[in-house]
């Protein structure tokens, strides 16, 4: 079954054949990061896909995922597009590198994924903490509820852990 | 002219300069225009094909570009009284110009039809806005989106934005570097009667100007415009007898797409882009090289697209692209000028193909400047590049377009003068 629902006051909508992505987030609202894992390279996929993108197999299953990592590359949004995000700004959206096969299948290859800076409850983060945030940081997932079936992954600082000394932040800053 | 020694003779090139550019139109590029997408693309598809001195009943194809934000060849050529042998309107915006010039190559030299117009027509500022806002940022978030417009991840800058970061953090990029590209374009756009802003910029004002989303400031980000233009291909035999000198074209290559152009993060490195694989059919198929070039057309949907591009195409060495576009070499005057027109930064948006009609006119040394006209009824250029005067480039014999879907796709074409 599909799922309509609602995040910041923005409609989300979940069409009852997308089952891939249904999947996807059917785990994530039970806080519980899953990626499909191809049966035949053995390579995880993200986001969610029909086939494998390293090896075309269509044949996966949903695995559990470790989800922590680096930030590979961020935004900081000032002036938001989305009415949703209006009373929100500065925003961060991270590009973040998994531990869990980082470097695969080639040196420039990661599982990327995409989240915005929240805090451990899924809201997204004040500006101090956005601040403290670039390329390096290590962070951990946490999730924003939105609906039965439907969370979305986010991003957190990752306090217990080691931190490179100094973050790569935009010059300007 | 006499072309430079072949860079690579084993490559496909059975297509060089079989085909040209024969005629260039457009609207006035204005906010506001008060007119619909079938009447702007009307204006342009008929002042191009005037241009080239072709009549109506000559040109026998047409396609364009948009993502439902315009009209239909079939009303274009049904207004104009066009009977077509082809026509096909596909769906895209940035990097279309390029890639549908080679798709007009190939359906003349299938016999399908013998001259194409190509044209894009959009109100992006008036009617469906290019930077996002307006109805399609409240549009339900649904299906693959949620990974993305559900985080406030949306607009084009937005989505280029990480690819800009991680070029600045891995090769030391500077903003100042960056911002002197629109710093660059602009002072071509003041010499450019029909640009949008005409208005001269410095590098201090791009960085003063407010934040967007980083790296990118209000003045990194281009102008949202509304118009139309075209332009007309046909065969380099047939072009012999058009009103212009032939823009012979040398190589296309469409759409070229980094894997996964979907999700183009997933594989790296995420500041590399399109053009570092469609350079390996560009120069080859056009049998020069980058050093060959006079005079760029590399996209300037941001500041940072032009430097990313230049830099994969192969202008200057990867990670030198922000000392390449702040050193000098990309203004007129300069070693080889980028956007002479002043680009999507300040003449106008129309997706690319007025980038490619500014390297046509450059190809003619017929610059619509300020410059004065001589009793020929040509323009006499002066190459005195001081505001409100001249953007000829002297001498001008070959052009290259790099034009930019997003940092995941990419096209382009080499054009030379006959």
């Amino acid at each position: 079954m599909g799922i309509q629902a609602t995040y910041l006051g923005m409609p989300l909508q979940l069409d009852d054949l997308d089952v891939e992505n249904l999947a996807f987030f059917k785990h994530c609202a039970a806080h519980n990061f899953h990626l499909q894992k191809c049966a035949k390279c053995g390579l995880l996929r993200y986001p969610p896909t029909t086939a494998c993108p390293w090896c075309m197999s269509p044949k996966s299953q949903w695995v559990p995922v470790d989800a922590r990592g680096a930030v590979h590359s961020y935004t900081e949004v000032h002036h938001a597009i989305q009415p949703a995000f209006k009373s929100h700004t500065p925003y961060l959206i991270l590009i973040v590198d998994l531990d869990t096969q980082k470097g695969k299948p080639t040196e420039h290859e990661a599982l990327r994924v995409v989240g915005n800076l929240a805090l451990p409850d899924g809201t997204l983060a004040p500006p101090e903490m956005v601040r403290r945030v670039g390329i390096g940081t290590r962070v951990r997932m946490v999730f924003s509820g939105v609906a039965p079936g439907l969370a979305l992954p986010q991003w957190t600082i990752d306090e217990g852990v080691l931190h490179p000394p100094m973050p790569w932040r935009y010059p300007q800053d | 002219m006499p072309m430079p020694a072949e860079t690579d003779t084993t490559s496909p090139k059975y297509l060089r300069d079989k085909y040209a550019i024969v005629g260039v139109g457009e609207t006035t590029y204005t906010r506001g225009s008060g007119i619909t997408t079938r009447a702007l693309g009307t204006w342009a598809v008929r002042n191009a094909i005037e241009d080239s001195g072709l009549k109506a009943s000559d040109v026998d194809g047409m396609l364009s570009y948009q993502s439902g934000d315009s009209t239909f060849s079939t009303f274009i050529a049904g207004d104009l009284g066009l009977r077509l042998n082809f026509y096909m309107d596909v769906f895209g915006g940035g990097s279309s110009t390029e890639a549908l010039v080679g798709m007009a190559m190939g359906l003349m030299e299938a016999g399908m039809c013998k001259a194409v117009v190509i044209f894009r027509a959009m109100n992006g500022f008036s009617q469906v806005r290019i930077g996002g806002t307006g109805a399609r940022a409240v549009a339900p978030v649904s299906g693959d989106a949620l990974h993305m417009r559900a985080y406030g991840w949306q607009s084009a800058g937005q989505m280029f934005a990480p690819s800009f970061m991680r070029h600045m953090h891995d090769y030391g990029t500077r903003p100042e570097q960056v911002a002197a590209v629109k710093a660059t374009h602009s002072e071509h756009a003041s010499n450019n009667p029909k640009a949008f802003y005409k208005k001269r910029f410095t590098v201090d004002e791009v960085l003063a100007s407010r934040m967007i989303c980083k790296p990118l400031h209000l003045l990194d980000c281009c102008v949202e415009t509304d118009n139309a233009t075209a332009v007309v291909v046909t065969s380099a035999d047939r072009a012999k007898d058009c009103r212009h000198p032939r823009a012979l074209i040398r190589g296309v290559v469409g759409r070229c797409s980094k894997p996964r152009t979907d999700m183009h993060y997933q594989t790296g490195p995420i500041s590399t882009v399109a053009g570092h694989y469609a350079k390996d059919i560009l120069w080859p198929n056009s049998g020069v090289g980058p050093e060959d070039i006079d005079v760029t057309g590399s996209y300037d949907a941001f500041t940072f697209t032009t430097v990313l591009q230049l830099e994969d195409y192969g202008f200057c060495k990867k990670g030198e692209g922000g000392d390449h576009v702040s050193n000098g070499t990309i203004r007129l005057g300069g070693k080889r000028p980028n956007n002479t027109s002043g680009g999507h930064l300040c003449e106008g948006y129309t997706h690319g193909m007025n980038m490619v009609i500014e390297n046509v006119r450059q190809l003619r040394h017929d610059a619509d400047d300020s410059c004065p006209i001589g009793p020929d009824g040509k323009r006499q250029h002066t190459y005195d590049y001081r505001e409100g005067g001249c953007r000829q480039v002297k001498k001008c014999e070959l052009t290259a377009n790099l034009g930019w879907a997003n940092p995941g796709t990419g096209s382009a074409m080499v054009m030379r003068r006959d």
